[in-house]
């Protein structure tokens, strides 16, 4: 008896250390200087929770073999994936992580509804609440990821459709008041709770837009933290409550700057589809596209004082970064000024951009945020659009019948020389003509971004 | 153990600090930071092991056997990506160091 007391003291100590170090890391991963220690103090954290309580647990035998097989399968299978995965699909990695954390936390809520042997209608309404939610994390994270890496291709819409998640909804609920109140808590029951709330995390997700992932991604993040601190709470479990409590309101915060940053609210990005408002938008875009030789941009280029380049997530998908540091190194060596313009939504995520430039090694002090840069296109004799489209749309500040309009945008607009590199002569992301294409000092260059990345390198350095 | 009210407090307090801790973030680290949290809900691995553990039947064996499999994915997936984002930036960082120095 002494003996389960103490044990019972050394995991709830362990539980305090184990919050402390998560806090630790999450507080040093908010700065870029200390950022990379942050996760191993969290990690640590991971390691310790896991080891005491592996040690502490009193399973039988047959259990403990379990739990370390499918550790290590779950372990293995992701350690394998995320080592794996390239920087630019990061976002619907972490989108897959997520949504398996939701299902454990769902799993947990499962195991005990089933058992059916709690009796206070607290625990049980946690238990109820944590499994929705983490079970609509669950299935809906796996559509954010299926519709990223582009296995979903479509944004399944139909009329009635609000009316249809709206049943489905109060099914799950309904199902939910009786699992709690005793009305009906058979496995029956029990299992159609879990399944309408899997479907429901299906059905709010596929109209949503690859343009709104990103948003998506986020708040099931907070959710599934949610879902982890209600199982907490059940299981009686410190380390859960106060880590699960901490990204839910982290990851509220991080949705509701990214939803602004795009100049959406949260309930457009879940309840209205991008680009039906927008329909019949506007008086559209007049004028015509002017093509320029990857020549003549690169003399352009290497005889300017300053340099903007405005990446997107064009940019990205082209893997044209490496190329994109290539060709700014070399104007810095002629005394050009190069600065890289990042709109908060550049890429996926929040972010994302400034990884994807760190991986290719430019450094900090050359990127520049939205509020940083906006003053000095004026001053800039080329800014050099790759693969954006939308966060450099004059029409966000002129058109109050365009979709984007409102949105903070980068004004490219205002720079001398503008060189867009561009696929082709089509519409972006979403659907939106663009103003800035038409201007009179725009030049487009077509192509694949690191094909005429390389055309303008060449161009730049047979300058001479 | 955590009484109702206790618990409540702890939700509190716990919420605040990641408003707290969050608020003061730049752009440039949303995504590791998204990734970071990420990661630690990951410590609903030990609430999985906790609940398989105690399974009794082979029901309940199923359901914590996969939520134990779910559980260290998320732990696992999330520390690994967020290490290698952030290992970027402080790569990124040094070559700076050595174009000025």
């Amino acid at each position: 008896m002494i003996s389960t007391v103490s044990s019972q003291n050394l995991i709830q100590i362990s539980y305090l250390v184990v919050a402390f170090l998560f806090i630790v890391g999450l507080k040093r991963m908010s700065s870029p200087v200390t950022a990379a220690s942050g996760i191993r103090w969290a990690g640590l954290g991971m390691l310790l929770a896991t080891i005491v309580t592996l040690a502490f647990m009193g399973a039988s035998q047959s259990n403990l073999i379990l739990v370390i097989a499918a550790i290590g399968i779950g372990g293995a299978l992701a350690w394998v994936s995320g080592k794996r995965v390239a920087m630019t699909d990061m976002p619907q990695m972490i989108a897959l992580y997520n949504g398996m954390g939701g299902g454990a936390a769902a799993a947990i809520a499962a195991v005990e509804l089933f058992r059916g042997k709690e009796t206070s209608i607290t625990h049980l309404s946690l238990a109820v609440m944590g499994g929705f939610i983490g079970a609509v994390s669950f299935s809906g994270s796996l559509i954010a990821f299926g519709k990223l890496q582009g296995l979903i291709t479509k944004s399944i819409r139909f009329g009635g459709q609000k009316i249809v998640n709206l049943l489905i909804l109060l099914g799950t609920l309904g199902l939910a008041v009786a699992v709690v109140s005793g009305i009906n808590s058979a496995p029956p029951a029990v299992s159609g709770f879990f399944a309408l709330a899997l479907l429901l995390g299906v059905a709010m997700t596929l109209p949503i837009g690859g343009a709104d992932m990103p948003v998506v991604i986020s708040l099931y993040n907070a959710l599934t933290g949610l879902a982890v601190a209600f199982e907490g709470f059940v299981l009686d479990n410190a380390a859960m409550i106060i880590a699960g409590t901490v990204v839910g309101s982290a990851g509220t915060l991080l949705t509701q700057l990214m939803a602004k940053a795009m100049n959406r609210s949260l309930g457009n990005v879940l309840f209205a589809n991008f680009g039906e408002s927008g329909g019949a938008a506007g008086a559209g875009v007049t004028g015509s596209q002017k093509p320029i030789e990857a020549s003549d941009a690169g003399v352009m280029m290497a005889f300017s004082q300053k340099v903007i380049v405005v990446p997107g997530y064009g940019l990205a998908v082209a893997q044209a970064q490496h190329k994109v540091w290539e060709l700014s190194q070399l104007l810095l060596e002629r005394g050009v000024t190069v600065k890289f313009a990042i709109h908060p939504v550049a890429g996926r995520m929040p972010g994302h951009m400034n990884v994807l430039l760190a991986e290719a090694g430019v450094p900090y002090e050359l990127i520049a945020d939205l509020e940083e840069i906006n003053a000095e296109f004026e001053t800039a004799d080329v800014a050099l659009i790759i693969g954006a489209n939308d966060v450099v749309n004059p029409l966000a500040r002129t058109d109050p019948s365009s979709p984007i309009f409102g949105m903070p945008i980068l004004n490219a607009d205002k720079a001398k020389n503008i060189i867009v590199i561009k696929r082709g002569q089509g519409q972006g992301f979403s659907g939106i003509d663009n103003a800035l294409f038409v201007l009179d000092q725009t030049r487009m260059l077509y192509g694949d971004g690191q094909a005429a990345v390389n055309q303008l390198i060449q161009a730049v350095k047979a300058v001479e | 153990m955590i009484d109702g009210i206790i618990a409540l407090y702890i939700f509190m307090l716990a919420g605040f600090t990641g408003y707290e801790v969050i608020s003061r973030v730049p752009v440039i680290l949303h995504t590791p930071l998204m990734s970071g949290s990420n990661f630690v809900h990951g410590i609903v691995l030990v609430g999985a092991m906790v609940a398989l553990a105690h399974a009794g039947s082979t029901l309940e064996q199923t359901i914590g056997f996969i939520g134990v499999i779910l559980a260290a994915g998320n732990a696992v997936g999330g520390y690994v990506v967020t290490e290698r984002m952030l290992k970027m930036f402080l790569a990124s960082g040094n070559k700076q160091k050595k174009g000025h120095g």
